[in-house]
């Protein structure tokens, strides 16, 4: 928050300006890499091999994206790039919508109701918060293997959905709602239902919208569990297929498709980063400690 | 403690059956295997295996390559932690300062946290490519023979990069709010006793961020174990030699690429270890803020 100028805290205008200079300077760094490969999406591959590159967009932006959406990449066994998008949403939005659905039921029977074993299933929740899936990707596979959910969206997105963050997050949430507000809906009659629809649902709306945000990003992000579950390229997600275009060592990788695909794998989560912005900092910041 | 509650039996257990389902199956199922194949010698085509007790954790603590690679997921961790946490202070206390575009800056600071690990590696390496990237020729320029796709050490360098790039973002939103948080009164005192704005930042502001600080180093710590697989297997596969290979990447390649079977489950074992007593770490500590209120 910014002082009141009277303030004696408050920074002279000198001070003012130095600390512009420092956050334009980390904002440049900060945002070059994205821009960069923005810029390396406009120009042709022989721009792109013969540094340095120019740091304003170049003449193909038009026919660098339309081949990179008509062509196909042949690189990645011809998946189309609408295919790797639409994968890379499917993921991206099972687990997000996933989470919220199970981790809301879960927290909702944990905090509204008394019930045998109640505290041992918290634990059984809560314990596995900080169990990342790269600790145990090897027995996890196996049980993928087993269940013949490979190269299936359902492999690709229920061991990511079984997580406890969210869980905590609606829990302490829901602890917060004063007795009194449930008291009045059982009075007028309210069962777990109706309470839920017309009471607690409304009141989760920015926790749910920051939760989206988080693991909708998480969600797209995902790497190792992508690369071990899917062997056909058909079911890529869009991260896993530009790794395979890459070849650093090969005379022949297609610069100016990598790029395209660079920024339309980096570009969707930007955008709901940035537009949903409001919640996500919110969210981000009060329900993760 | 809640007085009211809903008096269903059954329901609550149908509403909690999907997350359990899904717990018991993909975290206690896999966690047991885990354990019980770390205890299991397996040969090469999987097809039988003996019980060979504590075997597997000796072979592996006393491997050279394991400790190697402990050594580089310590330097690892450490420098990217210690790098993405004094930068976003750094930025997050310039932050405080400014009046007007606060909102813009944070706007064009968060863009890294919705980049895939993997893609910031890409990106890093693109950049400063030996062959064609355009950061990498003022280096050549400066006389460094930049090499990262054969030299230990710029390999180390720029994954520590990458991974320090993204993971600016989020410690910045965490400082800003934990400056935000820290009470007027005090700050305004200091400077009427004629405290410098150094000496007030290291004697007052740093010491009550530090509830901020603990609670991102936990986090940091984690993400450099972990959510930096993507950045080293696109980046360097842990190369050259074995320089960047970390402890998760040692899972995954002697799991899945050289099939040790045993001795990556052992493995997995050890981080599971180090996981835990991370968490316990935080949530002591996370208990003591409360208390504090």
């Amino acid at each position: 928050m910014a002082e009141a100028p009277d303030s004696p805290i408050a920074a002279r205008a000198s001070e003012r300006l130095i600390a512009h200079f420092w956050m334009v300077l980390g904002v440049i760094v900060v945002a070059f890499p994205v821009y960069y490969v923005f810029i390396a999406s406009t120009h042709t591959t022989q721009t792109i091999l013969r540094p340095p590159l120019p740091l304003i967009p170049g003449p193909e932006a038009a026919a660098n994206y339309r081949d990179a959406f008509s062509g196909g990449v042949s690189r990645i066994g011809g998946v189309s790039l609408w295919r790797l998008l639409a994968n890379t949403t499917i993921v991206a939005l099972g687990i997000a919508l996933g989470k919220i659905a199970i981790s809301m039921a879960s927290a909702y029977a944990i905090v509204f109701f008394r019930f045998p074993l109640r505290m041992v299933c918290f634990w059984l929740i809560f314990i596995t918060l900080m169990l990342p899936v790269e600790v145990r990707i090897q027995p996890t596979y196996k049980v993928m293997v087993d269940l013949g959910l490979i190269d299936t969206y359902p492999g690709l997105i229920l061991p990511l959905i079984a997580s406890a963050t969210a869980t905590l997050l609606f829990r302490q949430f829901f602890m917060t709602i004063p007795d009194e507000l449930l008291e009045a809906a059982r009075v007028d009659g309210a069962g777990p239902w109706r309470f839920f629809r017309d009471i607690l649902w409304p009141l989760s709306l920015t926790n749910v919208a920051a939760i989206f945000v988080i693991q909708f990003i998480y969600g797209w992000t995902q790497y190792l569990w992508p690369l071990l579950v899917t062997n056909s390229n058909e079911m890529n997600t869009i991260v896993i297929a530009l790794k395979k275009m890459i070849s650093f060592a090969d005379a022949d990788t297609p610069w100016n498709l990598v790029m395209v695909t660079s920024v339309l794998a980096i570009l969707p989560p930007i955008l709901v980063v940035v537009l949903m912005q409001r919640w996500f900092v919110k969210g981000l910041v009060e329900t993760e400690k | 403690m809640r007085r009211t509650v809903f008096p269903h039996r059954l329901l609550p257990w149908l509403l909690l059956a999907p997350q359990l389902a899904i717990t018991l199956i993909f975290f206690y199922w896999p966690a047991a295997q885990a354990f019980r194949q770390s205890m299991l010698k397996e040969d090469p085509f999987g097809l039988s295996s003996t019980f060979v007790g504590l075997a597997n954790f000796r072979k592996v603590l006393s491997d050279p390559n394991y400790l190697n690679s402990v050594q580089v997921t310590a330097v690892f961790s450490a420098s990217v932690a210690f790098l993405a946490m004094s930068i976003a202070l750094f930025l997050a206390v310039q932050a405080e300062k400014i009046i007007r575009g606060k909102g813009f800056y944070r706007t064009l600071m968060i863009w890294p946290y919705a980049v895939a690990p993997a893609i910031a590696g890409m990106l890093w390496l693109f950049m400063f490519n030996p062959s064609f990237g355009t950061l990498a020729r003022p280096l050549r320029v400066m006389g460094i023979n930049w090499n990262p796709l054969l030299n230990a050490d710029h390999a180390m360098i720029l994954i520590i990069a990458a991974a320090t790039w993204k993971q600016i973002s989020y410690n910045f939103l965490f400082f800003v709010a934990g400056l935000q948080a820290i009470p007027r009164s005090l700050l305004e005192a200091a400077a009427i006793d004629g405290a410098s704005r150094r000496h007030s930042f290291w004697t007052i502001t740093f010491p009550l961020l530090a509830p901020t600080t603990f609670f991102l180093l936990v986090v940091n710590t984690v993400y450099a174990l972990f959510d930096t697989f993507g950045i080293i297997h696109a980046v360097t596969g842990g190369g050259p030699g074995k320089a960047t290979e970390t402890l998760v990447y040692k899972v995954y390649n002697d799991g899945f690429v050289n099939l040790i079977m045993g001795e990556s489950a052992a493995q997995s074992v050890i981080l599971m270890v180090i996981v835990i007593a991370l968490t316990a770490f935080q949530f002591r500590f996370i208990e003591r803020r409360v208390h504090y209120g």
